[in-house]
């Protein structure tokens, strides 16, 4: 120390002062490169509703059409369906879809989750890990198991879903498959992306 | 004739005044002294950066011709394949590479295994080469989208969707990675940026790192001796040789039988049956159908298991994750002095020889469908991988009765609580099976060094032998 000065305080001040103004220099930086993954004006731009004619869906057909690049399944239930709906109450883990409402329409909250009963209309996109479950609507197939009333099985890893989209328990799924927000325009055509309230 | 010859050892003279050109060379080839007594098993380092080389080089003519767009990247592949002048053969180089990358660092890591390779001194050169493994990992990954077909899109929106798993911030992440809210063509943008760009200059500079941390601590052998203990007069080791010539010339043997085994890969099975290019794969992408059977290629299938084999998704993903990085804590884990398995404890060569088993066998279930016994088995064996670890650790030293009692009794505790979470009507008598296998493994390991022989160690000799 000369002439009074402290010069590791004053070294240790100088260190501090240019780590700090870089720092902030080199996250300033680092923004526009992280903020530039998010998708683009583009993207945000496509998703717009979907308009699906459905008048030549058989009982027990399943057609697909696509929303925001996902796969929509409209599936047209016979009434053995619907009675085995009711059947399975006791192996699902959430049948009266109450536990993971946010983003689900109300019409999605019972236990056909749907508007009409006759139509499920589900986003078939598994919500474990995002693979497009088969739909499998025969009874008690050899590879699923004598309890099997139809649905739909995910072939990553095995998730299981009944006819309305609920999912088994004990399968890697977590909740039930989506609902997306939909809107019958007549008898045989249906709005996939908006319903009631925003038209 | 001499004339030429001093005008090189001048032009030498004139680099190295400004270069350490001879200096490098030296230090890393010609008077690198490695132990004398390298096995076979010391062939894949070598050949691990001899995959690098065909895949940078392969990959780069690929880029030549690919079109990384998601209307043209599928097509583009198949003009590669049939219209490019030996594209195809590019083509089947880097693809079979990719294979034989995992085989060959697989059986590199092994080896590590086997000899304590990864103790003391060498944790940074294990650490450096567990960062290559995930930078392969990834490099993997991201270039199995780039062809476009169906399990390039429905493998990396599985992948991707892990991300979603992770609490709070999950959804924002995955959207933020795939660029879009499925993936897209921002997805496979970024994607081919990362692979032919950015992570090969990762890998490029962690191997030079993992060189050069060798080189400065020296090479392990298969007697696990520390050959600089022994030095002649000269101050080299008296077990070690040279590099070059020595190993340049055995390693050259290697490369001999590696290529061979690669081009009739290349040549006659370039698909192998499926697992190396997946047949799903010559479909182009579709993203409103996924393929009936789903599989990542082989060399991620023992920790795809792993995640399979938890329900909850965001613990599957931490569990899978933990698969790979537990392995980063090895030279903190194993600290049982003796580094070579030759002189090990046979109860240390058996447990050696099931997690090879146990890994392979992972694999084997994670190309397979999800069936309940298969489930099980993945769950079974998963629980096994992890506890492994432990085991190595137990066995770093001797253990007393209360001690190996207690860890039997805490991890078989912990197995079966967990079973009893899981337990549904109609499950059990496959759960108690599957519950023999963790449990016996563990009574193996905890209580054989207290009732037998089987944990005896050999003496460690001074010099390396043969």
């Amino acid at each position: 120390m000369t002439d009074g000065v402290d010069n590791n305080k004053r070294r240790f001040l100088t260190i501090a002062a240019t780590t700090a103004v870089a720092s902030v220099g080199a996250v300033g930086a680092a923004v526009p490169f992280i903020a530039s993954w998010n998708p683009s004006a583009r993207a945000k731009a496509a998703g717009a509703p979907v308009e699906a004619d459905f008048s030549k869906l058989q009982p027990g057909q399943m057609m697909r059409v696509e929303w925001r690049g996902k796969p929509v399944w409209i599936v047209r239930r016979t009434e053995q369906n619907l009675k085995d709906l009711a059947s399975l109450t006791d192996s699902l883990r959430d049948p009266e879809s109450t536990l993971h409402t946010k983003g689900q329409p109300s019409y999605a909250a019972n236990e056909t989750r749907a508007i009409k009963a006759e139509y499920a209309i589900l986003v078939g996109i598994c919500t474990h890990l995002g693979c497009s479950p088969t739909y499998r609507p025969e009874l008690a197939p050899a590879d699923l198991g004598e309890k099997w009333r139809g649905g739909f099985f995910c072939p990553c890893h095995g998730s299981r879903f009944d006819l309305a989209g609920r999912v088994y328990k004990n399968v890697p799924a977590p909740t039930n498959l989506e609902v997306p927000k939909h809107m019958y325009l007549s008898e045989t055509r249906v709005m996939i992306g908006v319903d009631e309230g925003a038209a | 004739m001499e004339m030429l010859m001093n005008a090189l050892k001048g032009l030498l003279g004139w680099v190295d005044a400004r270069f350490p050109a001879t200096k490098l060379w030296e230090e890393h080839l010609s008077k690198y002294y490695a132990p004398k007594n390298f096995n076979f098993w010391y062939f894949f380092g070598s050949l691990a950066l001899l995959v690098l080389v065909i895949q940078v080089v392969t990959g780069i003519f690929l880029t030549m011709h690919y079109k990384p767009d998601a209307t043209l990247a599928f097509a583009s592949v198949e003009y590669i394949m049939r219209d490019v002048n030996w594209g195809w053969l590019i083509r089947y180089m880097h693809s079979t590479g990719a294979s034989a990358f995992f085989i060959v660092v697989y059986l590199h890591m092994f080896r590590g295994l086997m000899y304590g390779s990864f103790k003391k001194p060498r944790e940074l050169i294990w650490l450096f080469g567990m960062f290559i493994f995930l930078a392969l990992m990834a490099e993997a990954f991201m270039g199995y989208l780039l062809p476009w077909g169906q399990m390039s899109y429905w493998g990396a929106q599985v992948i991707v969707n892990l991300f979603g798993a992770i609490p709070f911030v999950g959804e924002e992440l995955s959207i933020w990675i795939r660029g879009d809210y499925v993936i897209s063509d921002a997805t496979l943008n970024r994607f081919f940026a990362f692979h032919v760009a950015a992570v090969p200059l990762v890998i490029i500079g962690l191997v030079v790192a993992h060189i050069i941390a060798l080189h400065e601590v020296g090479s392990n052998n298969p007697d696990g001796v520390e050959i600089k203990k022994n030095k002649g007069a000269d101050g080299i080791p008296l077990d070690g040789i040279p590099f070059h010539p020595y190993y340049t010339v055995k390693d050259i043997v290697g490369v001999v039988v590696f290529l061979m085994f690669f081009a009739a890969i290349m040549f006659f099975g370039p698909e192998m049956g499926g697992y190396f290019l997946e047949h799903a794969n010559f479909v182009p992408a579709d993203p409103l159908k996924t393929p009936e059977h789903i599989a990542p290629v082989w060399y991620f299938t023992p920790f795809y298991t792993m995640l399979r084999a938890v329900p909850d998704p965001f613990l599957g993903v931490v569990a899978m994750g933990a698969g790979v990085v537990v392995l980063a804590f090895l030279p903190w884990l194993d600290q049982n002095p003796i580094k070579s398995v030759r002189y090990r404890s046979a109860l240390h060569k058996l447990n050696l020889a099931l997690f090879v088993a146990v890994f392979v066998f992972l694999g084997y279930l994670g190309v397979k469908s999800p069936e309940p016994v298969l489930s099980e088995l993945g769950l079974r064996f998963s629980e096994v991988y992890f506890v492994f670890f432990y085991v190595l650790w137990f066995h770093s030293k001797s253990r007393d009765a209360k001690f190996s009692f207690m860890s039997l009794i805490v991890w078989v505790g912990l197995f079966s609580l967990n079973d009893v979470a899981r337990y549904v009507e109609g499950a059990g008598e496959l759960m108690m099976i599957g519950w023999l296998i963790p449990a016996v493994y563990l009574a193996v390991m905890f209580l054989a060094p207290l009732y037998t022989n089987l944990n005896a160690e050999k003496a460690v000799p001074e010099r390396v032998t043969g």
